[in-house]
């Protein structure tokens, strides 16, 4: 049952194999078996239980919403009332949320049962699982090898088999990279796309939650019940959704893919650039059309961006105080040592490390120099995208420049760790929408192909991912003893 | 560009952010290496470019001026560290 794909799930809980309540015993279940892939943070299994019994009852009276009854789970970045939300930070290790997000409450709508919250790097600020406070998750794939961050827990969870979808979010690559590390499919929608109410802020600028599933057939069904304007975001796009099953089996003839050239310049790895090469080739057998496009500035986008994101969360992240709600310190002596201490023990090294930089780029005399200037290299890129999607339908491109790598193995060097994320950071300062899809293996561990789309356009990336899904199996490969 | 531990120090005030005496070192290499990295920036002329913000020059949407927001203050008090009569407990500001 566990290697279903939502799509199939919902025909079974349609027809009646299966209720929602074994369905959720029986994912609780391996949950635990897999405890030690770390990918959950918190379960929330008596909800679950009593959600699922409601979902059962809403399918005998045969008007249930296609995803009702479907278990899947919330990374732990959106707040869920009455459940611990704690952005994978020692911070938060004591917050009940007191109210949901909106995307929360959607899916609560459309009646997926939330079986718990996911690991996550602290804050999302992190591409390897590596700075959550409780420990990072394990990628299936391989022994004591990252899932990727900031969605690791997502990514581990999907590929694993614990749970048909998870939602994600997304700053700099944060679905994207997880879900190539893990060979499940990850969108990254269109910034304002989805709401960000209740998301805990990174970089408002940049966040975008979006679906982490097997199939991008999955993935629309996901997108479809998160997507929508929201009155609580006031960044929130007041545009249609459109029908995203509906034009996921259009055909490709004709599709126009841009190559950025510098997407494929002498640091990619080369088992990586001929995964890639093999993806677009089946690509042309489709009819699409190759078209090689150029982004001159997307080099500087792991500059502007660790000036613009560090400084949106330095910003973001005053709220931790230690007076509302979250960690504060044993006996302050007066209110500065109040904030000092408790957001001193509060933050993990990652987490200060940004906050430090951020201060120090908006601060006096420097915020010309570094967040404006950030913000002006912003345009360029953006204009570069723009320039691109005069004559292509969408871009592709590697997610990482390899494949997943060793606990432990980047952490003592922040730097190389930030320049891993270079072909995912661009679309986040453009805000544009972006997937990944399994393209393969380099020794046994998956491989993400990026497809980059224009503005608002998800429903295209979804059916150039389900076309590929259709002539190929990656999607479908399941990590050995999680079979 | 390379700061001193002196300045790393300030910048932590400023944050009202706690750090280790023995970690100070560490952030300091960390945070002149991030700097290097982001001063990559300037090799690039931008005198006639405009500072993009925000993903679309979308303007702030309005909504009509009635009251939406409920009177939550007994359930968001109930997650804080210290709370009376409905207050919130600092340690005294003012002798």
């Amino acid at each position: 049952m566990h290697t279903k794909t939502i799509k199939e799930l919902s025909l079974g809980l349609q027809s009646g194999d299966y209720s929602s309540e074994e369905l959720t015993l029986s994912y609780l279940k391996r949950i635990k078996q897999h405890e030690h892939l770390n990918s959950f943070i918190s379960l929330t299994e008596d909800r679950a239980i009593a959600a699922s019994k409601q979902a059962d009852a809403m399918l005998a009276a045969g008007n249930a919403p296609l995803l009702t009854g479907i278990p899947m789970a919330h990374k732990d970045i959106f707040c869920t009332q009455g459940v611990k939300t704690s952005c994978g930070s020692k911070m938060l290790d004591n917050f009940i949320a007191p109210y949901n997000a909106t995307v929360v409450d959607k899916f609560n709508q459309a009646g997926m049962i939330s079986l718990g919250k996911l690991n996550m790097d602290e804050f999302a600020m992190g591409s390897s699982n590596e700075t959550s406070f409780y420990g990072a998750a394990q990628n299936p794939w391989a022994n004591n090898t990252v899932p990727g961050g900031s969605s690791g827990g997502s990514a581990a969870a999907v590929a694993a088999r614990l749970i048909p979808g998870a939602t994600g979010t997304d700053t700099g690559g944060s679905i994207r990279q997880p879900a190539a590390f893990c060979g499940i499919t990850g969108l990254k929608p269109t910034y304002g796309r989805v709401s960000r109410y209740g998301m805990i802020a990174y970089a408002s600028s940049l966040d975008q939650g979006g679906p982490m599933t097997q199939t991008a057939e999955d993935a629309a069904l996901m997108l479809q019940a998160m997507a929508g304007f929201d009155t609580k975001d006031s960044t929130s796009a007041e545009q249609a959704v459109p029908d995203y099953s509906a034009t996921l089996n259009n055909s490709l003839k004709g599709l126009k893919i841009g190559l950025p050239k510098e997407f494929f310049d002498e640091s990619l790895n080369s088992d990586m650039a001929a995964a890639i090469e093999t993806a677009i080739n089946e690509y042309k057998k489709m009819g699409a059309e190759i078209v090689d496009v150029s982004m001159p500035n997307l080099k500087l986008a792991i500059p502007a961006y660790y000036v613009i994101a560090p400084a949106e969360c330095s910003a973001n992240l005053q709220r931790m105080d230690g007076v509302r709600f979250g960690h504060r310190c044993d006996n302050p002596e007066d209110l500065n040592d109040l904030y000092i201490r408790s957001r001193g023990e509060g933050f993990g090294t990652e987490v200060k490390r940004r906050i430090l930089v951020g201060t120090y780029a908006l601060s006096a005399g420097y915020y010309d120099a570094y967040y404006i200037k950030a913000q002006k290299i912003r345009r360029l890129i953006t204009e570069d995208f723009t320039k691109a999607f005069e004559s292509v339908d969408v871009i592709m491109g590697p997610v990482t420049p390899s494949p997943a790598f060793g606990i432990g193995e980047k952490t003592a060097d922040p730097i190389q760790m930030y320049l891993a994320d270079i072909y995912t950071i661009a679309v986040n300062l453009a805000g544009l929408p972006a997937m990944s899809v399994p393209a393969g293996f380099i020794d046994n561990k998956p491989v993400g192909l990026q497809i980059i789309g224009n503005y608002f356009d998800e429903a295209k990336l979804l059916n150039v991912a389900h076309q590929y899904q259709q002539v190929t199996n990656w999607h479908q490969q399941t990590p050995k003893g999680f079979e | 560009m390379s700061l001193t531990t002196d300045d790393v120090n300030k910048i932590a005030y400023l944050a009202r952010l706690g750090i280790n005496t023995q970690d100070t070192e560490s952030y300091t290499t960390d945070l002149s290496n991030m700097l290097n990295l982001v001063a990559q920036m300037s090799s690039i002329d931008t005198d006639n470019v405009a500072p993009m913000a925000h993903p679309f020059d979308q303007i702030q949407a309005l909504r009509p001026d009635v009251i939406t927001e409920s009177n939550q203050r007994d359930a968001f008090q109930s997650i804080a560290p210290q709370v009376e009569e409905g207050l919130y407990l600092v340690p005294k500001v003012l002798d």
